[in-house]
């Protein structure tokens, strides 16, 4: 069965990553992105790669009162939508957000607000057809709150929370919403950090795990794997020493 | 951040590479560079190229692999365009099924468009089909002086003639319009014939190659006297009938460097003898699959590990049809004198079709490659010898290939390169580059 796809946030790696991986499969597609001419290459590369059909929407995820008419063009399009990806996001500058307020809430609504106007306004589509998946990309830098990336941090953890508490509400209604945390991943949004390489995986390697754990109705993927061992023992160690902690 | 070396591990000169995701991080990646090391860049692919054509003077790369996407193909006449990262392997998985195949690919799947342009690469079917550059009917540069550029043979044809096979100076290849070719079929007609002697071998070139696209030959480098030369004639041809699902990609790894090298002058005498010896009859007629015909050794991820830390050094060499039998005779006699040499050497003849490049390898004649572990005086005394040979007859020495050739014999060798200095982008340079020119 071809499976229909949303993508928001469309020209980020991972989702583009994820995305070729359903073209193989010739799954249908609605990409969201601000950036026109980045999403009609990405349309066309998926095009190539196999995907039966590909409809593509201009619009920045700030926006937020532009939603209702994005998903009245998406179930106008599409009669279901079998998965949903949220993975748009920008990783702050942490130095400048302690002096600038204007530029952290910002950024914050951009990798918070915003996203939860998506995760809420999608649930409400996906409650009414009764079925699919909204996977959205969260970090692991949403555990706690770190010294070097602390705006980034609490902004994931809110939209990790909603999405926790959206699962909830959405559990008998055959709709599952999957949280993605990633580690150190070399993205776009990466690209100008030194990244330790031995840890650093591809939007390749995530986009596999995220396949799975889709198949799976896994709850919360942690990506690569062994941070959820890291993030178990860093979430176990007691505030007192956390906050002595410097990275 | 990982570093990365060119294939052969030598020289080693570890780089940094900054991964380039869309056509606008060029110019900051450029910049990025620039203030760093106050230096300048050069555009990294696969990092297929063994010497040192893909090392920047900087240590600093622009990594082209994440550009890898396609941006139309028009399935009626099979002509691709596409961003300069993409595979010929992820070309292959997707334009097989629809019956359409790359015109020319080297012995390697994992190369960009973008280092198949840039280093005008060739294959088994030079003699019917010239080169990759023949095929190329558009290029899209990034260059630090003007911005993006357009270049064909009708826009700017002196840019498009330097940027084949141009080393990746002339700018940054962001994308590549390229002509595919028809087949009806995943699968290759191959005939195998042994042959004892460098004579034989290009009788056989002469009868065979009329009637094959694809001809290479595996010669044995250790064998001397009268066996000189002996090996493996294989040729080949599309089937006209069959599937046309892509090969499934198992493969299996070298996954660590051995302190020291696994080719030496034991292993290789038996692997030779062995495989020189693994076909009873004089010709074996078969249908193989296109991936073990064309990529044998993508079969076995970073093989380049098996020469160990130290790595190894390509020789190839051209040499022009008037005196090949000679010369390659001579450098035979040279190479299985040392003693040294790898499981792979190969011989081909090269056709006569031209190619737009201006710095473009092949010429009509007949090509011999070898690799060589590293070892720095026996490689230094047996590449100055066979230098000689070969520029002296009017050959050249392939730069995507090599570590040691002279600036004078490249200059000899290639005239041409002024114009391409003269077009280069004065942001990029590559350690071959400024070895050759200075």
């Amino acid at each position: 069965m071809t499976q229909t796809i949303l993508i928001i946030g469309a020209t980020s790696s991972m989702a583009e990553a994820f995305a070729l991986r359903y073209a193989k499969e010739s799954a249908q597609f609605f990409l969201v992105a601000r950036n026109k001419d980045k999403l009609d290459v990405v349309s066309a590369n998926l095009t190539a790669h196999g995907a039966s059909r590909v409809i593509s929407f201009v619009m920045d995820g700030n926006d937020s009162h532009l939603l209702p008419e994005l998903l009245n063009t998406i179930w106008k399009t599409y009669e279901r939508i079998d998965l949903a990806l949220i993975a748009y996001g920008t990783l702050p500058n942490q130095c400048r957000a302690q002096t600038d307020i204007p530029y952290a809430i910002a950024e914050f609504r951009t990798n918070a607000e915003s996203v939860i106007a998506c995760m809420a306004g999608l649930a409400e589509r996906f409650a009414l057809q009764q079925m699919g998946v909204i996977a959205v990309i969260g970090s692991v830098a949403g555990d706690r709150g770190r010294a070097s990336n602390y705006l980034y941090g609490s902004a994931k953890a809110a939209i990790e929370t909603y999405a926790e508490g959206l699962r909830a509400h959405l559990l008998r209604s055959g709709v599952h919403i999957l949280t993605i945390k990633p580690g150190f991943v070399a993205t776009q949004m990466t690209a100008e950090l030194h990244l330790p390489s031995a840890l650093t995986v591809s939007p390749e390697y995530v986009a596999c795990d995220i396949h799975h754990a889709i198949l799976k109705r896994k709850d919360v993927l942690y990506t690569p794997w062994f941070w959820a061992i890291v993030m178990w023992i860093i979430r176990a160690l007691p505030a007192v020493i956390f906050k002595r902690m410097r990275f | 951040m990982s570093q990365t070396l060119s294939w052969g591990r030598y020289p080693h000169c570890p780089q940094i590479p900054h991964n380039v995701f869309w056509p606008e991080d060029v110019p900051n990646g450029l910049e990025r560079i620039a203030a760093f090391q106050k230096g300048v860049g050069l555009a990294y692919g696969q990092g297929r190229s063994y010497g040192d054509s893909c090392l920047s003077e900087s240590g600093h790369l622009l990594a082209m692999a994440k550009m890898n996407r396609i941006l139309f193909i028009d399935w009626k006449s099979g002509l691709i365009f596409a961003q300069a990262g993409l595979t010929l392997a992820e070309l292959i998985n997707i334009a097989l099924p629809r019956g359409f195949f790359p015109p020319v690919t080297p012995g390697t799947k994992f190369i960009t468009l973008g280092g198949a342009v840039a280093n005008d690469v060739h294959g088994k079917n030079h003699h019917v089909h010239g080169t990759f550059g023949c095929h190329v009917k558009r290029l899209i540069l990034y260059r630090s002086d003007e911005g993006i550029v357009e270049c064909s043979q009708s826009l700017r044809k002196e840019l498009f003639e330097a940027t084949i096979g141009g080393l990746g100076l002339t700018g940054v290849i962001l994308a590549v319009a390229l002509q595919l070719r028809r087949v009806t079929s995943n699968q290759i007609e191959q005939r195998n014939i042994r042959f004892q002697c460098l004579d034989e071998f290009f009788d056989l070139s002469q009868t065979q190659d009329a009637v094959h696209e694809y001809t290479v030959a595996w010669v044995d480098c250790l064998a001397s006297g009268a066996q000189t030369g002996r090996g493996h004639y294989m040729a080949g041809n599309h089937a006209k009938d069959g599937a046309l699902t892509p090969a499934p990609p198992g493969r299996i790894g070298i996954p660590f460097d051995p302190p020291c090298s696994l080719i030496n002058a034991i292993s290789l005498r038996i692997f030779n003898t062995l495989y020189y010896h693994r076909q009873y009859h004089k010709e074996t007629v078969r249908r193989v699959c296109y991936d073990p015909f064309f990529y044998p050794l993508d079969a076995i991820s970073q093989w380049n590990r098996l020469y160990g830390r130290a790595g190894f050094q390509q020789y190839q060499c051209v040499v022009p049809k008037k005196d090949g039998r000679e010369i390659i005779r001579a450098v035979m006699k040279e190479i299985a004198k040392s003693g040294t040499g790898s499981f792979l050497a190969v011989l081909k003849r090269f056709g006569n079709l031209p190619s737009p490049g201006l710095l473009s390898f092949p010429l009509e004649g007949v090509t011999l490659a070898l690799d060589f572990p590293q070892r720095a005086e026996i490689n230094l005394r047996l590449f100055a010898k066979l230098d000689r040979l070969v520029h002296d007859a009017g050959g050249r020495l392939y730069p995507a290939k090599d570590a040691h050739m002279h600036a004078t014999d490249f200059k000899k060798a290639y005239p041409r390169w002024e114009a391409v200095e003269a077009l280069r982008d004065p942001k990029l340079n590559s350690l071959f580059w400024k070895r050759v020119t200075q």
